[in-house]
């Protein structure tokens, strides 16, 4: 497991290598990479800024790491998060899994963002030309990542 | 009980502090009852946690709901619903 929280870009394509050399028992690994977009909600944004709490994001990311090696046959997983101002264009987040077969390296990538978007403590604000504003949290977000709650959890996750 | 409280995005904003050591009076169990005596310790704060329900919280780095008791926390941290990803 690799977790990192960096200012600095990463280079996805690096990563993945990094996972699979010198290994023959992987099948699949998947990829995902979240981009800093010069639009939300019909608005122009011309940057970023990522703040998080520190000490906690990492635990907390490493803690849902876990949980996805518990839920599927991983063989590796990477989490790279990026914090500070970033413009456009820009890296936000890097998920990869691998597995011996592609439905567990999908699922967990897809578990591991759901989680991200709405557990992991890291708050956006948006600048725009109009003036900075926080992201407010998605309710579609939330969504998403209920559908991972076992039934006993869905009520701590309120 | 003597705690340090950390604020971050909009509640840190509002409130004009990234943390701070606080003494806890006494009858004050739950991250609710914090919420509510900050609340009242000036505009800022009653700013901060005007809609109480919207804003989350963490007891030494842990996810918690209003009602988990405060007795033993080193850092409480408090912060609205959480953008990352």
């Amino acid at each position: 497991m690799t977790v990192r929280l960096q200012r600095e870009d990463f280079d996805a394509a690096a990563e993945a290598a990094a996972m699979t050399r010198g290994r023959t028992d992987i099948g699949a690994v998947v990829t995902f990479t979240g981009i800093c977009r010069d639009h939300e909600a019909g608005q122009g944004v011309t940057a970023l800024t990522l703040e998080h709490y520190p000490g906690m994001a990492e635990e907390e990311i490493a803690r849902h790491v876990e949980e996805a090696q518990a839920r599927w046959p991983l063989l590796g997983v990477t989490v790279i998060h990026r914090y500070g101002r970033l413009v456009p264009g820009d890296n936000i987040v890097l998920v990869v899994t691998a597995s011996a077969h592609r439905a567990a390296a999908f699922e967990a990538a897809e578990f591991l963002m759901d989680y991200l978007k709405t557990r992991a403590p890291f708050w956006k604000q948006e600048e725009r030309p109009q003036g900075n504003a926080w992201v407010e949290a998605k309710q579609t977000d939330d969504a998403a990542a209920g559908r991972w709650d076992r039934p006993s959890e869905r009520d701590a996750a309120e | 009980m003597s705690v340090t409280l950390r604020y971050f995005a909009w509640v840190r904003e509002r409130i004009g502090k990234t943390e701070e050591v606080v003494d806890l009076p006494a009858g004050i169990r739950t991250v609710g009852d914090v919420v509510a005596w900050l609340a009242g310790r000036g505009e800022e704060y009653a700013y901060a946690f005007e809609n109480p329900k919207v804003v989350r919280a963490a007891i030494d780095r842990a996810h918690v709901r209003a009602d988990a008791a405060v007795a033993g926390a080193r850092e409480i941290a408090f912060f609205p619903p959480m953008t990352g990803g």
